[in-house]
């Protein structure tokens, strides 16, 4: 197996989504080449960077805000529909 | 394993009921369903707009576009994947009216392999996390992941920060599940690769090869 044909198959290697009979293959290739497995190393951790630390939270105080306003433009359609 | 499974079928079948209660004219129950994805729907349309005005925006007229089309909605799908391709359309008008840029889509940037083969292979310092201070940390992994097109984004986002299925996402996106898969791997080198510079393990010496 070579690094290219490695790399193609990364994202399912993380996910697990791959037959065991791959994955002996993967697992052999990163065995021994210490490049492809600090990329999947990395990528790893990219993926759990980006899931650990929600980068953008909803504020509870716009979260009401927002709420509101949503409910109170339904309520006006609702009004309008049985008009 | 099994207790998540049937958690899982609870809360669609919860979801079903509101959404029935809903499309009967019930705006309580329309509220709960509101409450029960906004947070979700605001973090899709922040990674796409990159705008907070804009995210703000979208979670308002995705809701009250789901709401006036509620009829329409046909069951054979959940609920909230039909209220995120609304999502996503919206944000994506959003972001081409502030690029003034109607070539926005989630087809951009697509065939070029550029960016996506690793040139960078440091490994990181054991904890990333704790060379940066948390404000700092988000500024980085805010900016990086502005620097990916916006269909690259859009599926990461959906995937790894939402933890949607590839098969979701692919419905959401209207996407074909292969065109799914090589998206996220490029979003996801692509990342990597710019993370790289900030989180390279520094006793490495120059750690290129």
């Amino acid at each position: 197996m070579k690094c290219n044909d490695f790399l193609k198959e990364l994202s399912d290697y993380l996910d697990g989504r791959i037959t065991e009979d791959l994955k002996t293959e993967l697992d052999e290739h990163l065995h021994w080449c210490h490049e492809c497995h600090v990329v999947m190393n990395t990528t790893k951790k990219t993926i759990e960077i980006y899931r650990d630390n929600q980068i953008y939270e909803l504020p509870t105080g716009l979260r009401t805000r927002l709420h509101d306003e949503i409910m109170k433009k339904c309520r006006g359609q609702q009004a309008k529909k049985d008009a | 394993m099994a207790t998540i499974q049937k958690k899982a079928e609870e809360g669609i079948t919860e979801e079903l009921v509101l959404v029935h209660a809903a499309k009967a004219g019930d705006l309580e129950a329309f509220s709960q369903l509101v409450t029960r994805y906004d947070r979700n729907i605001f973090r899709i349309a922040q990674h796409i707009t990159h705008n907070d005005e804009d995210a703000q925006d979208v979670v308002q007229d995705a809701f009250l576009k789901a709401y006036t089309n509620l009829a329409q909605f046909q069951e054979n799908s959940k609920f909230y994947t039909w209220l995120v391709r609304i999502a996503v359309n919206e944000a994506l008008m959003k972001l081409r009216k502030r690029r003034n840029d109607r070539t926005v889509s989630l087809d951009e940037d697509v065939e070029t392999e550029e960016g996506s083969m690793p040139r960078e292979v440091a490994d990181w310092s054991p904890n990333p996390e704790q060379l940066y201070g948390q404000s700092e940390l988000g500024d980085i992994l805010k900016k990086t992941i502005q620097g990916l097109s916006p269909g690259f984004r859009t599926v990461f986002v959906l995937r790894d920060v939402e933890g949607l299925s590839t098969e979701e996402t692919a419905e959401m996106l209207d996407l074909s599940v292969p065109a799914v898969k090589s998206r996220l791997l490029r979003a996801r080198l692509q990342l990597r690769e710019r993370l790289s510079r900030y989180f390279k393990a520094k006793q490495d010496g120059d750690g290129n090869q």
